[in-house]
């Protein structure tokens, strides 16, 4: 398989070299093919994706076409889309369809991209592999042995695998950089506040924030131009003026000071991921950067936090689901009753035992506590005292360099299985792409090669508020003169 | 034992708002059920709240209105439990940092007024309504309230009598009507009290423990149940008994409290900021505008009333009691009648028939022009007093929004008072040759004795003499 771009697509369309039903029966094909090897995707509906690609051929047809008009494209289950099941990955959506769109699917109606379907995901988007969905685990298209990365585990693993071109994805700490890394594709999840988080089901409300998986950072650009801009129906969103994504890919580098954080190269981060990532910021120095080493002194701090913080937000987002209005609602639950529970509480407490797996109870439980009369203090104010000290940490470290380098995580992508008895194990495998959603700053993947066992290897990028146009040039100038963005797996 | 007590209040009013707190839903009351709701109010995965800011207009108003302080930084945060008719699992409302803090409203009992102070007033969204019949053993849940906007409005413990605590729910009604923050409207909950009582000895500094009485929404039942409550605690305190901090409600038809939970079993409601919204921020740009659309207060209008119009100051205060009642009176003498006799019309005929018809001075079948028509017929002597009675009954009747209904009844039915010396004279003359009697007392100083003359001349005229003029030539004669 060669790696097709969006921009490639964008090219044959608009030569008339493909239609968007071409494109769109391609894809589809290839899903059929391989999708019950890796289980990327939860929803196919080829009847609405033919449907959408005549659509977008029409409008070609007739002359209103734009840039990506009959690009496909793939959502990851998290986006509210009219019409279409939104799972969230979830036994308790396994019953809901979506009677509106998200403003993120909105504007990619809007620019004519057709949706091959829906993508696999961590339930809730809680997880770092991809296991915890309702719909079983994504293989990781580079190792079958190998987990794809989570929560955007699907949107990966779709992109690598040549099943759509892009993918959104939504990343609360390190969503769409880690699946992006284990994965060998880039990913960037922008600014808190850039993409509409409207119709985006909430998992940690002040963490969570939309971004697109591709392969290339021009890529990214292209649907970062889509995805963002102001949403007055998102109270978050930020009154930030459009902009044009990819206006600095052809920027030179010279001159760039690339901060490398002490803590992000210290122990547990893994010999054949540092190596990697030693080469990649070699590369960039021949492009005429310079480097500084920065600390980030409370990197250690990010993960108490984190996990305090999402948890605390996500027991009173998931309270929703309590099977009253849609979502899963238990059949039975006399046996409660029984037990001395009200009718309406037996209910709320079997339904939601049903339909949420492990970590999320895990997480709701986490959260509950943490909020609860007399240990808020303790916990959810003491994190959010540490989340400001991590942002100003950042802010620190920007007064030295324009954008900061590390790893995505300490190591390349574990094999299925390996880190289910452990969460906290898992959870530390989130150090470095937590305390950027911490502060709200944009993050990358850039994949810069493989591990010692062949899995991919990303580098993490981290620009200041509102420097994701920087950060896609650093990338894109990377990927000028690299290759890893053009290798595919062998499927 | 001499026992006192004390109350606090906090009231639920909803604000009015053509759209929800969170949501462009329309609040419009009486919908069919679920047709106003949008994704937010349903709480479908993915919808976020946007405040709505004419809430915030509202709330604004409420604390420049009372003195209070309008916080320039407030904060909404989440109040977490499970209820079918609360669709997200919690409720946004304001914790830590609400909008409006401090203030008072000055309550008036017995003729003494007495200031209670405030000490918050917050925003919140309303929840649903469950609908317990016709479904067959399940309930129905109705989420058309849901999100509503509310501004919850909490006083200190200073109320010492049920009394207190209706002059304060009337006081605050009066002026969230009146500055049109809430319609007002108490059968369809748009005023809901909820009334925390306590007992204890006379001279004890510390409260007692309290009780909740939840969602009182009349004054009548606010007097019955704190009466009820009150002689609860005191008879279980003097049985030996311990107040239990609870929460309460009022069954109207046995009068009596009934506890619905313990502080035992008291949720834990897990408050903390909501991160889709970020801090109201209240600039003082936004104050000044709300300030300079905010209408003038009963106070001020009281004290003008006073001044411009030199009537008493319990008129005044009579008259300010609604803001429909003052514009009719300002209306009223806006037309060309005298000050005083509006002031003696409104609050003695008008209110009497309107309170008899249950009816309020909006829906009053005589306009305050046709009033004024009616008095300046008073002032010129062409009809007395009660004739004007008379004649404001058949206004009301037929319904009186024209200046000229009062003349043509005065003209249709002969009313006109009878000013001709020679005729009135004839009258006299009779009157006086029956009542030697009563010349004789008038004689002797008793100034009075010829008022009762006075009547007969006019009952002799059919009621259309002058008074005055009759007892001029009644005193003439007699002197």
């Amino acid at each position: 398989m060669t790696v097709r771009t969006l921009k490639a697509l964008s090219g044959l369309l608009a030569t008339g070299k493909t239609s968007a039903v071409e494109l769109a029966q391609d894809y589809l094909t290839r899903i059929d093919q391989l999708n019950p090897v890796l289980n990327a995707f939860i929803t196919v509906d080829a009847d609405k994706t033919l449907a959408e690609a005549r659509a977008a051929d029409a409008t070609r047809a007739a002359g209103n076409a734009g840039l990506l008009t009959g690009v496909p494209i793939a959502h990851k289950d998290i986006f509210c889309a009219e019409g279409w099941k939104t799972s969230c990955g979830s036994k308790m959506l396994d019953n809901f369809v979506s009677p509106y769109d998200a403003t993120v699917i909105e504007k990619t109606r809007a620019a004519g991209l057709v949706t091959l379907g829906r993508l696999n995901m961590d339930e809730f988007a809680m997880g770092s592999s991809n296991e915890n969905s309702f719909y079983g685990a994504v293989k990781n298209p580079w190792d079958l042995l190998a987990v794809p990365g989570g929560s955007s585990g699907g949107s990966a693993a779709a992109v690598a695998a040549g099943l759509a071109p892009v993918a959104t994805g939504t990343d609360t700490g390190g969503s769409i950089r880690q699946p992006a890394a284990f994965c060998g594709i880039t990913g960037i999840k922008p600014t808190y506040g850039i993409v509409s988080r409207y119709g985006m089901v909430a998992f940690a409300s002040s963490l969570d924030q939309g971004g697109p998986l591709a392969h290339t950072a021009e890529d990214c650009a292209l649907m970062l131009n889509v995805m963002a801009g102001f949403d007055e129906r998102d109270s978050t969103s930020l009154e930030h003026a459009k902009e044009d994504y990819t206006r600095d890919l052809n920027q030179p580098l010279a001159g760039l000071r690339v901060g490398l954080p002490r803590e992000y190269f210290a122990e547990g981060l893994a010999a054949d991921v540092a190596g990697a990532i030693e080469t990649a910021i070699a590369e960039l120095k021949k492009l005429g950067a310079t480097v500084v080493e920065i600390s980030l002194p409370n990197t250690r701090l990010a993960i108490p936090s984190y996990y305090v913080i999402a948890p605390a937000e996500a027991s009173s987002n998931l309270s929703r689901f309590d099977g009253v209005r849609y979502g899963h609602r238990a059949a039975k639950f006399d046996h409660l009753v029984e037990q001395g529970a009200s009718p309406l509480d037996a209910m709320y407490m079997q339904s939601r035992a049903e339909g949420f797996g492990d970590e999320v109870k895990r997480r709701i439980l986490t959260g509950a506590y943490v909020l609860s009369h007399g240990y808020y203090d303790a916990y959810y104010l003491q994190a959010q005292k540490i989340r400001r000290i991590i942002a100003n940490d950042f802010q620190a470290a920007f007064a030295q360099c324009d954008v900061i380098a590390g790893p995505v995580a300490p190591n390349t992508a574990w094999n299925l299985g390996e880190k289910n008895a452990d969460p906290v194990a898992m959870y530390l495998e989130d150090i470095y792409t937590l305390g950027v959603n911490l502060a709200g700053l944009p993050g990358m993947s850039v994949p810069v090669g493989f591990g010692s066992n062949g899995r991919p290897v990303g580098m993490q990028l981290i620009g200041n508020y509102f420097a994701e146009a920087r950060m896609l040039n650093v990338a894109h100038q990377y990927q000028q003169v690299t290759d890893w963005h053009t290798r595919a797996p062998t499927l | 034992m001499k026992w006192e007590v004390v109350i606090g209040l906090e009231v639920h009013t909803q604000l009015t708002t053509q759209s929800k707190i969170f949501s462009p839903a329309s609040t419009a009351f009486g919908a069919a059920p679920n047709t106003q709701t949008a994704v937010v109010d349903i709480a479908l995965p993915g919808a976020l709240p946007v405040m709505n800011r004419a809430a915030v207009d509202k709330a604004i108003q409420f604390g420049l209105a009372i003195g209070a302080k309008v916080n320039r930084r407030s904060v909404f945060a989440r109040k977490n439990y499970f209820y079918p008719d609360l669709p997200k699992g919690y409720q946004i409302s304001q914790f830590e940092l609400p909008v409006v803090e401090g203030g008072a409203i000055t309550i008036n009992v017995d003729g003494v007024d007495k200031v209670i102070n405030l000490t918050r007033a917050h925003l919140e969204e309303d929840a649903g309504k469950s609908v317990h019949e016709d479904f067959h053993g399940h309930s129905g849940i109705d989420l058309n309230r849901a999100g509503t906007p509310l501004l919850e409005i909490v006083s200190e413990p200073e109320m010492r009598s049920a009394a207190e605590a209706v002059a304060y729910a009337k006081a605050l009604y009066s002026l969230v009507t009146w500055i049109g923050i809430c319609d007002g409207n108490m059968q369809e909950g748009s005023f809901r009290c909820d009334v925390n009582v306590s007992v204890r000895p006379f001279g004890q500094a510390e409260f007692g423990t309290r009780r909740e009485i939840k969602n009182l929404n009349s004054f009548k039942f606010i007097e019955q149940a704190v009466h009820a409550e009150v002689r609860y605690q005191i008879e279980l305190i003097e049985d030996g008994g311990k107040v239990q901090q609870a929460t309460v409600l009022f069954n109207p038809d046995t009068g009596e409290t009934r506890s619905m939970r313990s502080k035992e079993d008291a949720h834990d409601y897990r408050y903390f900021p909501d991160p889709d919204l970020p801090p109201l921020v209240i600039g003082e740009d936004w104050i000044e505008r709300v300030r300079s659309e905010l209408p003038e207060l009963p106070a001020a209008m009281q004290a003008r009333f006073v001044s411009q119009y030199g009537i008493p100051a319990y008129d005044a205060s009579t008259l300010t009691s609604s803001k429909a009642l003052a514009g009719f009176f300002e209306a009223t003498v806006a037309a060309g009648a005298d000050a005083k006799l509006a002031s003696n019309w409104i609050m003695g005929d008008v209110s009497a028939t309107l309170n008899r018809e249950e009816k309020g001075i909006e829906a009053s079948p005589v306009s305050a022009v046709a009033l004024a028509s009616l008095i300046k017929r008073v002032m010129d002597n062409t009809i007395n007093n009660k004739t004007a009675k008379d004649v404001l009954k058949k206004m009301w009747e037929s319904g009186a929004t024209d200046p000229s209904v009062a003349d043509a009844i005065i003209e249709r039915d002969g009313l006109k008072q009878e000013s001709d010396t020679g005729a009135i004279e004839a009258i006299v003359d009779a009157v006086l040759a029956a009542n030697p009697k009563a010349i004789e007392e008038y004689r002797s100083g008793k100034e009075k004795a010829l008022n009762a003359l006075v009547g007969q001349v006019m009952k002799g005229s059919g009621g259309k003499a002058n008074p005055a003029m009759a007892l001029e030539l009644l005193k003439k004669k007699v002197g």
